[in-house]
């Protein structure tokens, strides 16, 4: 590990980053299977998001590393050490918590040099570094604050500079954002991605708001089920989702009967093209996303347009088909004030769909 | 709304009014009566001969002595129940929460009455066991155990409501791993996290605790000790005037505890803020 100082603020912080490897990690409470032998690599100084629904373990795989939670079986290794005997207090791993969790008893700048003052760092350097901290997270000027006299946002930002005081080997973020409201959560979002870019820290985040997840992370980690689905960049995430769960979790998507059609499949009367294979048997829905599908205003069209969503610069159409299929097509919201609910259309979709998967029976 | 709110108030302030004259008229009767001189003025001789009759400050001591040392025993024993429950098994709560009420359902000369049986049991070939010198140790008549022992159980209900009230109102589990996060074993989380942010509910309980014990009466009058209540009921009896005297004084000496324990919490509260 090599030591740099932050340009902003002059604080130093560890970085060169470590990597975080679980193993075959397990976990069960009671009949739940949290974690089903998860597998997943984070390389040293990036940001890996742990995206899924609630109770898919990706908290658990989390507690476990920050030492909270104990594993059934399976390895938690940094910098290829087990680190899964190691007790909390000793892991080198900064957390922020996904509730405000500073010390209500202490001051912003005591918080922060809470740790340094477990390590017996003295008075003095521990109070130094401390007000750096609070300059990187942006707060010099609340140093003397208590965590009620702070907004959540501050207060988060405070939480973030605890963490980061003891220059731990990862940085642990445990839903930090759900407790704001939208404006200082994208502002905050935006600062605790520069400070990880800025100080390259190894950095787990783990969040069940895909947008938050996509925007945030060099990567980003699917999870369902205590099971890894894929891990890949947002925007491969994104264009090539390994499985239907993936690409219908990241983003929006509409399901659409297809037929075979060699090793294509044949919707809405056209035939398209697939990446990879058809699943070997039963019947298809292909999936596309909203912005790949077109709508041309036809008077007796096939889609009559059942709602409308104004989204800013787009406006998202959902049409609805004679079987009772509905599409979200996402149109220049110009465009799309030529197809007013009521209004009828063709549909138009991409030459190759996102993916092809076993048709899910609809109510 | 504007007549809404003037009403509430008004009914408020009625409130007071009546609770005020109900606890105010009775208590300056008193102090009027014990200061009223039969041959015309005032006199504060009942008062003067209180503080000067024998075994005054002995018994005032044992009281303040037993309620402290009542206090620690019980924060000793629930503080860290209650932590280990909120930590690491939250499903016995409950359980904790029903064994800590029992002593309300039991009443005081019941308890007593069994602590009694309990004293006298033991046959004399027994004598020289260590089990029966403790329960003679325990009888000391300069620092009666037993009585510590039984105002634990007393107090039990109230202190563990006034801790369980601080405990709800902080995120313990989040403070620990916060605090262990940073670098704090078990042990320095706890005493340097949590129980500073349990303050208030640890100065509640100890203040519900020494009033118990500065007021109790019928546990140290049937075991036969003689802390301050005692000491006031029996020489409370020889003169009409003193009596009322010895009932003022005590609610002076008890408030004045109550109100310095209070100004200590505030105190350090303020001091650190």
């Amino acid at each position: 590990m090599s030591t740099v100082t932050a340009p902003a603020s002059g604080a130093s912080v560890v970085t060169g980053g470590a990597t975080v490897e679980f193993r075959s990690l397990r976990r069960r409470f009671g009949a739940t299977t949290a974690l089903d032998g998860l597998d997943l690599t984070v390389r040293p100084g990036e940001l890996l998001a742990l995206l899924g629904p609630s109770g898919c373990g990706k908290t658990t795989a989390l507690r476990i590393l920050a030492g909270f939670e104990t594993h059934d079986s399976g390895e938690v290794l940094v910098d290829g050490e087990d680190i899964t005997r190691i007790p909390a207090h000793k892991r080198d791993a900064g957390m922020v918590f996904q509730s405000y969790s500073l010390f209500p008893h202490l001051t912003a700048l005591d918080n922060v040099a809470f740790g340094m003052r477990m390590r017996g760092t003295s008075k003095t350097e521990r109070r130094n570094r401390a007000q750096e901290l609070l300059e990187l997270v942006g707060l010099p000027q609340r140093a003397g604050h208590y965590p009620h006299q702070m907004s959540g946002g501050q207060q988060q930002r405070v939480a973030l500079a605890r963490a980061l005081a003891l220059k731990p080997r990862v940085l642990l973020l445990d839903e930090p954002l759900s407790a704001l409201d939208a404006k200082v959560r994208l502002s905050l979002r935006e600062e605790i991605r520069r400070l990880q870019q800025e100080l390259g820290i190894t950095t787990l985040f783990v969040t069940h708001d895909q947008e938050e997840a996509l925007s945030m992370a060099d990567r980003v980690a699917v999870l369902r089920a205590g099971r890894l689905e894929q891990c890949s960049t947002p925007s491969e995430l994104y264009a090539r989702p390994a499985t239907a769960f993936v690409a219908e979790f990241v983003g929006t998507m509409s399901r659409i009967p297809g037929e075979r059609s060699g090793d294509g499949v044949e919707v809405l009367g056209r035939r398209h093209e697939v990446d990879g294979e058809l699943p070997a048997d039963g019947a298809l829905d292909v999936l596309v996303r909203p912005e790949n599908v077109g709508l041309v205003p036809t008077a007796n069209g096939r889609a009559l347009v059942v709602s409308a969503s104004f989204l800013g610069s787009v406006t998202r159409l959902t049409v609805r088909l004679a079987d009772g299929t509905e599409i979200k097509s996402d149109l220049p919201t110009e465009a799309a004030a030529a197809l007013p609910v009521g209004s009828t259309a063709e549909v138009t979709l991409p030459e190759r769909p996102v993916l092809v998967d076993r048709r899910v029976a609809t109510a | 709304m504007a007549s809404l709110i003037s009403k509430i108030r008004f009914g408020r302030g009625l409130v007071l009014l009546v609770c005020g004259v109900y606890f105010a008229v009775p208590m300056a009767a008193s102090v009027i009566f014990s200061i009223d001189d039969s041959k015309g003025g005032t006199t504060f001789r009942a008062y003067t001969d209180l503080l000067n009759a024998p075994g005054f400050m002995d018994s005032l001591t044992l009281s303040l002595e037993l309620a402290g040392v009542t206090v620690a025993v019980l924060l000793l024993l629930l503080v860290p129940a209650l932590l280990a429950a909120r930590l690491g098994a939250p499903k016995l709560r409950p359980v904790i929460e029903v064994i800590c009420s029992l002593p309300l359902v039991v009443p005081v000369v019941a308890l007593t009455t069994g602590i009694v049986g309990v004293l006298r049991w033991g046959p004399d070939y027994l004598s020289d066991t260590p089990l029966f010198q403790t329960i003679v140790a325990i009888q000391d008549p300069s620092f009666p155990i037993v009585l510590v022992i039984a105002y634990v159980l007393m107090a039990l209900p109230f202190a563990y409501r006034a801790l369980d009230a601080g405990l709800r109102g902080v995120d313990v589990v989040t403070l620990v791993e916060a605090a262990r996060n940073c670098g704090a074993g078990w042990a320095r989380a706890v005493f340097t996290v949590v129980l500073p942010n349990l303050r208030s509910a640890l100065l509640n309980a100890a203040v519900l605790t020494v009033a118990l014990v500065l007021g109790e009466f019928t546990t140290a009058s049937i075991l036969g000790f003689a802390p301050f209540s005692v000491w006031i009921s029996s020489n409370g009896k020889s003169d009409g005037q003193m009596s009322v005297a010895v009932s003022i004084l005590s609610l002076l000496i008890v408030w004045v505890v109550l109100l310095l324990m209070s100004a200590v919490g505030r105190g350090r509260k303020s001091a650190r803020s």
